[in-house]
C-alpha cells in the first residue's frame, strides 16, 4: 500500500506538471481538490484518465471521483480494491 | 487617417534581448543546427499554478507581452493579435505522439487545450481579462506581419487606440528532426559568425517572441512610426528589386532616403539571393542589417527585425554584430525591412522616426 501511495504521488506530480512539488510535499490526507494542491477540473481529467491507463480502472460514475480523488488515502484504497492490471 | 506608432517592444530570443535596457551589448554566438531562446525567470511574471500547464512558447508570449505592456504604461488594450507560424508545437507533438504510443486510447486533456495556435493570444487575454478583438495569423513568414497590418488599419480608422501585436513560435523536438531529414536546417553544425556566408543549404532554426504596443497616439517614448507595410505570397528573385523600389515610390520615397535595410538573409544559399538582389543593386549604398544569424530561423523571426529597426530609431545607433557593411551612417531616419523564407511569404516594412 505504502509504495501504492508513493507511485501515485509521483505520477500525479508528472502528469500535473506540479513542477515546484516533491513526493514529500503531498500528505497521504492532503485534500487533493479545493487544498493546497490547487487542483482544478482539468486535473479531475487527468486523473481519470491515469487511473484508466495505469490500473485499468473506468469510472464511468463523474459523482465517484468526488469521493475517490479525495486524498492519496482514498485514491490508493479505490485503486487496491478495483485495479485490473 | 490617424498615424500608427510603436509605443512599446519586448523581445525573447536567443541573444539576452529580454533585457531592454540593452541592445545587443553583449552578443551569444551559437555554433548549432538549432538554437533556443535564453528564457527570463518565468515565475518573475507567471504564478506557478497558471505556468504549470503552459508549455515554452506560451510562457514565452505571455511574459513577452506582459513586457511590452509594462514599458506603454498600459493595463489594458483594445485588442490582442498574435501571429505564429507553427503554434503550441510542443503540446501538438505531445498530444499526437499520445495518440500513436497509447493506441488512440488515454488521451488527456491539457496538451490537447494548449496545442492550439490561438493558445498564447487567449492566455494573455485571460490573463489581462481583455474581451477585446483577439486575432491569431498563421501564415508562415508572413504571420506577425498580418498582426501588424491588421492592427495598423484598425488604429488607422481609429476602431482601437492600442493594440498588443506579437509573434511567436517554439522549438518542437519532432518538428526539428523532420526538418533535419528535410534539409530546411543545416547538416551541419554553424557558428553564428559564418552563418549567414555559408554556402550550404538550409538554415540555423530558432524560437522566440516578440511583441508591441501599437497606438494611434504618440508618447515621448514611442519607438517608430510605421509607415507602411506590404506582403507578397510570392514574388521572382528577379522583381526583388523593383517591388522593393515600388514600395518606395508608393510611400514617396527614394532608395537614397532609406537609412538602412534590416534583412531576413538565414545562410541558405538556395534562398539568400533573394537578398543578394537587393544588396548587391538598388541597396548596395545603404546601411544593411542581419540579425537571424544571432537567433535563429523561424516562422515569425521577423518581428524581431522590427525590435531591431525600432531600438536603431531611438537609440540611432546600430550594434556592430548587426552589421552587414560599414558605411558610417550617421542618423537613421527611415528604415526598410525585407523578409521571406524559402523563396514564399515576402514582406516590406517602412518605419519612420517620430
Amino acid at each position: 500500500m505504502e509504495a501504492l501511495k508513493q507511485e501515485l504521488k509521483e505520477n500525479i506530480i508528472e502528469q500535473l506538471n506540479l513542477e515546484d512539488m516533491s513526493v514529500e510535499d503531498i500528505s497521504d490526507d492532503e485534500i487533493l481538490f479545493g487544498g493546497g494542491l490547487a487542483l482544478d477540473s482539468i486535473d479531475a481529467l487527468e486523473l481519470i484518465v491515469m487511473l484508466d491507463k495505469n490500473y485499468g480502472i473506468k469510472l464511468t460514475d463523474p459523482k465517484e471521483g468526488r469521493s475517490i480523488f479525495e486524498s492519496i488515502n482514498t485514491m490508493a484504497t479505490y485503486i487496491q480494491e478495483h485495479r485490473s492490471k | 487617417m490617424k498615424k500608427v506608432y510603436i509605443n512599446s517592444i519586448s523581445s525573447i530570443t536567443a541573444q539576452k534581448t529580454f533585457d531592454n535596457s540593452e541592445f545587443l551589448d553583449e552578443v551569444i554566438i551559437h555554433e548549432d543546427q538549432v538554437i533556443f531562446a535564453v528564457e527570463p525567470v518565468y515565475k518573475d511574471y507567471i504564478p506557478p499554478a497558471a505556468a504549470r500547464r503552459m508549455a515554452k512558447g506560451i510562457k514565452m508570449g505571455v511574459v513577452a507581452s506582459k513586457l511590452a505592456l509594462q514599458e506603454a504604461g498600459l493595463e489594458q488594450v483594445d485588442a490582442i493579435i498574435t501571429g505564429t507560424g507553427m503554434g503550441c508545437l510542443r503540446d501538438s507533438e505531445k498530444f499526437l505522439s499520445g495518440i500513436i504510443d497509447n493506441d488512440e486510447q488515454f488521451l488527456t486533456p491539457t496538451s490537447f487545450i494548449q496545442s492550439t495556435h490561438n493558445t498564447v493570444g487567449g492566455q494573455i487575454a485571460l490573463e489581462l481579462q481583455c474581451k477585446g478583438y483577439n486575432f491569431t495569423y498563421v501564415h508562415g513568414s508572413n504571420s506577425f506581419e498580418s498582426t501588424l497590418l491588421d492592427a495598423k488599419l484598425q488604429l488607422e480608422l481609429d476602431e482601437a487606440q492600442n493594440i498588443l501585436i506579437g509573434g511567436v513560435d517554439e522549438l518542437g523536438d519532432y518538428t526539428t528532426k523532420l526538418n533535419k531529414i528535410i534539409h530546411h536546417i543545416k547538416d551541419e553544425k554553424t557558428n553564428s559568425n559564418n552563418l549567414l556566408d555559408s554556402k550550404t543549404k538550409g538554415t540555423v532554426f530558432g524560437e522566440g517572441a516578440n511583441f508591441f504596443v501599437v497606438s494611434n497616439k504618440k508618447q515621448d517614448t514611442s519607438y517608430a512610426e510605421v509607415v507602411s507595410v506590404e506582403m507578397y505570397n510570392t514574388l521572382s528573385q528577379n522583381d526583388v528589386a523593383k517591388t522593393a523600389l515600388n514600395f518606395l515610390k508608393e510611400n514617396n520615397l527614394t532608395v537614397e532616403a532609406i537609412d538602412a535595410i534590416i534583412l531576413g538573409n538565414n545562410g541558405d544559399v538556395e534562398f539568400d539571393g533573394y537578398y543578394n538582389e537587393l544588396t548587391s543593386t538598388a541597396f548596395s549604398n545603404t546601411q544593411q542589417v542581419c540579425y537571424k544569424n544571432l537567433i535563429g530561423e523561424f516562422f515569425t523571426a521577423s518581428p524581431f527585425g522590427l525590435w531591431i529597426a525600432s531600438k536603431i530609431l531611438k537609440t540611432q545607433t546600430i550594434p556592430e554584430a548587426l552589421k552587414r557593411n560599414h558605411l558610417g551612417t550617421a542618423s537613421f531616419k527611415n528604415i526598410l525591412l525585407y523578409n521571406q523564407y524559402r523563396g514564399e511569404n515576402h514582406s516590406f516594412t517602412l518605419l519612420k522616426t517620430c
